[in-house]
């Protein structure tokens, strides 16, 4: 008898990922399950709002009809499927997945989880009269600063609930703010039956969530060491771990498809994003990435080992996103000769007019994009033969009427500014609302006992 | 002592500066304000150069008037360091007026440092030595 293996396939690795990436990896070979991962820190407050508008909405709508165009083989193949596209609506998003289903003649044959519970948007008060401060993470501020702007709040939920889906016959689990590494973690302790308290299996599982939660990012996009050399992009492999029952598990891609699985590739991966490597904190443990042991096993194999974890904390961290004021940006662009100078002109200029006109900005940015705008005064001088230079203006404000009229000052300047100015056909800047991420901690015994797991027949 | 500095001076080996470009790759993402940066080696046995001179002093002389805070933490067994760049970002998220707000490109600003290296490395890593 060979050793188990349980194959998880990353099919999405955000909100606006490749979409025929979730198709490639359920018929480019063999997989148990595949992962897609939908939610970014103010994802939520978009669906919260689309949800405030019509109760039928608030997930991730093109969910739905990738759904539809893998039900038939995932039915076929008996793979499952996990994904924390419901956002804060994910009964509304198991029931169009549901009539997909049986759209497709797949009535009897296909079981769909539903994970509720994380939304505490309708709790928030109660909690707070309870004594929950909700301070802010990084500024120490208590919620009550911004109470009366918030528009979600969604603690993260670990893979306990994802498991009982699984282990009652659910093969699509549809959930909402679920981190991304229980996604990956859910199937593997239902598969290996793994304990819950072994925090080095808890750290195992999270590290392959980790690196297959951002799609092809691991498996050669976005790649800097030997760019040139990576093959084949035009149709991505994206990755999939192939986990053993000893917590150790290769990462590796389908056959046939571009891009590459590398140890660099991986560690690029690995140090996305990262803190304090010693403490990477989910809602089911803590690992220690500096245990992370990586050997390459083969052509597009990395072998992953060696990883250990420690307990889990008492806290659950929330997410909320709240209504902070509007913003806008506005761009030029200004040839050679004297690009630079020109641009750096036509900025002086506009914000003569801006404050002669008495706009109030809580802040004003100038970027000349070409120049200075991504490693600042790092990138030296800049070069008086540019062919030409972007001037990039931002403003941000609470009062939307400032920065409306900011969005009027910008073509203005190709008639009355600098000369050899191109660039603005795209009209007025776009005015947009700023919604900003609220990072917070809660006691997980106010969460953990209102998290709900159904499954639906479909 | 200024005769026993020359003699050490005279026997150290020689050095010459060279771009961390040529030395590691590197990736960077954020946490709010907080850009990190991924830094790892190309070669592992570029490893041991970086642990002794890609400081915390250096890297926050580097980023000097761009963040107000940096850390610095090692994971030899990814032949990597890891950098928290605080208030990086303006503001971070969806705040941020930046280009790049979310620090996707912070890492290629760190690859421009330079550090002394060993004449023969650094002759080896460049075109032009």
């Amino acid at each position: 008898m060979t050793a188990k293996i349980v194959r998880v396939a990353a099919g999405q690795g955000f909100w606006g990922d490749w979409l025929e990436a979730p198709v490639r990896q359920v018929r480019g070979g063999p997989i148990d399950y595949l992962m897609m991962d939908y939610l970014a820190e103010v994802t939520m407050s978009i669906m919260q709002k689309q949800k405030s508008r019509d109760p039928r909405y608030g997930y991730a709508r093109d969910f739905v009809p990738l759904m539809e165009r893998i039900l038939p083989d995932i039915a076929a193949k008996g793979i499952r499927v996990t994904s924390n596209a419901g956002g804060v609506n994910p009964r509304a998003c198991a029931e169009a997945v549901r009539e997909s289903a049986r759209k497709l003649g797949l009535s009897g044959r296909v079981k769909i989880g539903l994970v509720s519970g994380d939304d505490i948007l309708p709790r928030l008060d109660e909690l707070m009269g309870r004594g929950h401060e909700l301070r802010d993470l990084d500024t120490g501020r208590p919620l009550t600063d911004v109470r009366d702007k918030v528009l979600s709040a969604n603690a993260y939920l670990g893979m306990a609930p994802m498991v009982e889906a699984l282990r009652r016959g659910a093969q699509v689990v549809i959930t909402g703010r679920v981190t991304d590494t229980g996604l990956t973690l859910g199937p593997l302790f239902h598969e290996f039956g793994w304990d819950v308290n072994d925090w080095d299996k808890v750290a195992a599982g999270t590290v392959a969530g980790h690196i297959i939660e951002c799609g092809a990012q691991s498996s050669g996009g976005n790649l800097l060491k030997g760019w040139r050399q990576v093959k084949g992009l035009e149709n991505p492999g994206f990755p999939i771990v192939e986990a053993s029952a000893d917590g150790s598990f290769v990462v590796t891609k389908h056959p046939h498809t571009g891009g590459v699985v590398s140890v660099a590739s991986v560690t690029e991966q690995l140090v996305y994003e990262m803190g304090d490597p010693h403490t990477y904190i989910t809602p089911d443990g803590v690992a220690d990435f500096t245990t992370i042991q990586l050997k390459q096993a083969g052509k597009n194999r990395v072998r992953v080992s060696g990883i250990r974890g420690r307990e889990k904390t008492d806290k659950l961290k929330v997410s909320i996103a709240y209504f902070y004021g509007y913003k806008a940006v506005g761009t030029l662009v200004y040839s050679w000769p004297e690009a630079y100078d020109k641009a750096k002109a036509a900025d002086r200029i506009l914000r003569a007019r801006l404050k002669d006109l008495g706009l109030e900005f809580e802040q004003i940015l100038t970027e000349f994009v070409g120049v200075d705008a991504t490693h600042g005064p790092l990138a030296g001088p800049a070069d008086p033969e540019a062919p030409e230079v972007q001037l990039r203006v931002g403003v941000r404000s609470k009062d939307k009427a400032a920065v409306e009229r900011f969005t009027r000052e910008i073509a203005p300047l190709v008639l009355t500014g600098p000369p050899s100015v191109t660039g603005f056909a795209g009209g007025r800047p776009e005015v947009q609302e700023v919604v900003a991420y609220w990072p917070a901690l809660i006691d997980r015994t106010e969460i953990e006992p209102f998290v709900q797991v159904e499954v639906l027949d479909a | 002592m200024p005769e026993s500095k020359s003699k050490r001076r005279a026997t150290a080996p020689a050095t010459s500066m060279l771009q961390l470009r040529y030395l590691a790759h590197a990736r960077s993402g954020d946490k709010g304000d907080t850009a990190n940066v991924g830094l790892v080696a190309l070669e592992p046995e570029y490893y041991p150069l970086l642990v002794k001179e890609v400081t915390l002093s250096r890297v926050k002389r580097h980023f000097k008037g761009m963040v107000k805070g940096v850390e610095r933490f090692e994971l030899p067994n990814l032949k990597a360091l890891n950098f928290l760049l605080h208030g990086a970002l303006d503001g971070g998220g969806t705040i941020s007026l930046k280009t790049d707000a979310q620090g996707k490109v912070y890492s290629t600003a760190l690859l421009r440092m330079e550090i002394p290296v060993p004449v023969a490395l650094a002759r080896k890593l460049t075109p032009r030595g």
